[in-house]
């Protein structure tokens, strides 16, 4: 029997669930190992290099180095472990989540602090989605 | 013997961290969060803990991918903030309460509730944070601290009903432990929020305030919501809210409620923070 994924339907929305894991497995190992300074810094003195010495593929490679956070959470990317990623860069879960969404960071900053996106709309995909 | 008192409730956001960290909270944006922690701070400094029982979820710094405990009670001396990838906070370390973490993974465990025991790791911003938010800066946290880790990063989190049912075992278990100790449950994390994918900054204020009602007053019908309705109502990263069902499950069925908070945004989150209290 598949696994059954009552999630599957709410929009803009990954689940990290056992599928995504194992397709993220090595990326998401990777992101981790940024935990160490020393990590880090070899990771900026030549990312594609540090990138290379992980199992990951090549699509999650081009993600990583073009920072495209949607793309690295359909290559199996969990958000939490990306954010070694984006703190490394010295940017905020903020900027990422935003980066996210197709809105520049000003516009995404301006949603939150005017009560944020709205449930209505954005419960099914299939909805009107509001901006 | 040792009594449960009391229970908190408090997002974690990174973000409030930072604010704490870099000297900002009076500016215009994080002024009305810190606001709401004015009371609490007196609140806890006349309450005076022996130690926190303190629920959080590990963000990807103490577990990573190569295991996943479900329940992890921290049993060692020392807990110390862990580096998340900008350097560790400069916040002190969690001094731990080994003796009755021990006592509580034996209650629990033979209750049947599997916890993995954690001798060794970090604490990130789960824990720190409402640890920042509750005491301010000092050098030393002023009471003992047992992080209790729930996994809610990767799916399946525990439910609700499992949650709420733990905490009534760890309260149990606390109030077993023969020494004379005032302890806290924290249950820390949510509101709705959603940090991923188009969808993200979602925020539901209705159900986060229905959340905190139900929370004091049916938490055994709260515990019964699924997973499906915190993601889709409230945001992907809204099941963080599991977690105050452990605390509420090791409280009185009937609580004071001493004090309520909430506030949109802090970042990308919807900031709820609640003190119970038993009746004494």
């Amino acid at each position: 029997m598949a696994l059954e994924k009552p999630y599957s339907d709410v929009p803009g929305t990954t689940i990290f669930d056992a599928d995504m894991l194992r397709k993220g497995y090595h990326l998401n190992q990777c992101c981790m190992s940024l935990m160490k300074g020393e990590n880090r810094d070899r990771f900026a003195a030549d990312e594609r290099a540090y990138l290379d010495e992980w199992k990951m593929t090549e699509e999650q490679k081009e993600a990583v180095l073009a920072r495209d956070y949607n793309r690295l959470i359909r290559s199996g990317g969990n958000i939490y472990f990306l954010s070694k990623i984006f703190s490394s860069d010295g940017k905020s879960f903020q900027f990422a989540a935003g980066s996210m969404t197709g809105m520049t960071q000003e516009e995404y900053a301006d949603m939150m602090i005017n009560g944020g996106r709205s449930v209505e709309g954005n419960r099914y995909k299939g909805e009107q989605e509001n901006g | 013997m040792a009594r449960v008192t009391a229970g908190v409730t408090a997002s974690h956001i990174p973000a409030v961290g930072a604010a704490i960290d870099l000297g900002k909270t009076r500016e215009d944006y994080w002024a009305p969060v810190f606001d709401g922690f004015e009371f609490s701070k007196k609140w806890i400094d006349a309450a005076k803990p022996d130690v926190v029982f303190l629920v959080y979820n590990d963000h990807a710094s103490a577990f990573d991918l190569k295991s996943i405990p479900t329940f992890a009670i921290g049993c060692a001396e020392e807990f110390q903030p862990a580096d998340e990838g900008w350097g560790p906070r400069p916040v002190p370390a969690l001094e731990g309460h080994p003796e009755l973490a021990s006592h509580i993974a034996q209650s629990v465990i033979q209750s049947d509730f599997d916890l993995t025991v954690v001798n060794e790791m970090d604490v990130d911003h789960g824990a720190t944070v409402p640890l920042s938010l509750m005491f301010g800066q000092s050098d030393a946290w002023p009471c003992r601290v047992i992080p209790f880790a729930v996994n809610v990063v990767v799916y399946p989190p525990p439910s609700g009903n499992r949650c709420y049912n733990l905490g009534k075992a760890l309260r149990t278990a606390i109030e077993s432990f023969d020494e004379d100790l005032n302890v806290q449950i924290w249950g820390t994390g949510g509101m709705s929020h959603q940090l991923q994918g188009p969808r993200a900054g979602l925020i539901n204020k209705e159900f986060d305030a229905d959340f905190m009602d139900r929370l004091v007053d049916d938490p055994a019908g709260l515990s019964q919501k699924p997973f499906i309705e915190y993601i889709r109502e409230a945001g992907s990263e809204a099941i963080e809210l599991v977690m105050w069902l452990i605390m509420r499950g090791a409280l009185d069925d009937a609580v004071d409620v001493v004090h309520r908070f909430y506030h949109v945004p802090a970042s990308n989150t919807a900031l709820g923070h609640l003190i119970l209290e038993n009746h004494a």
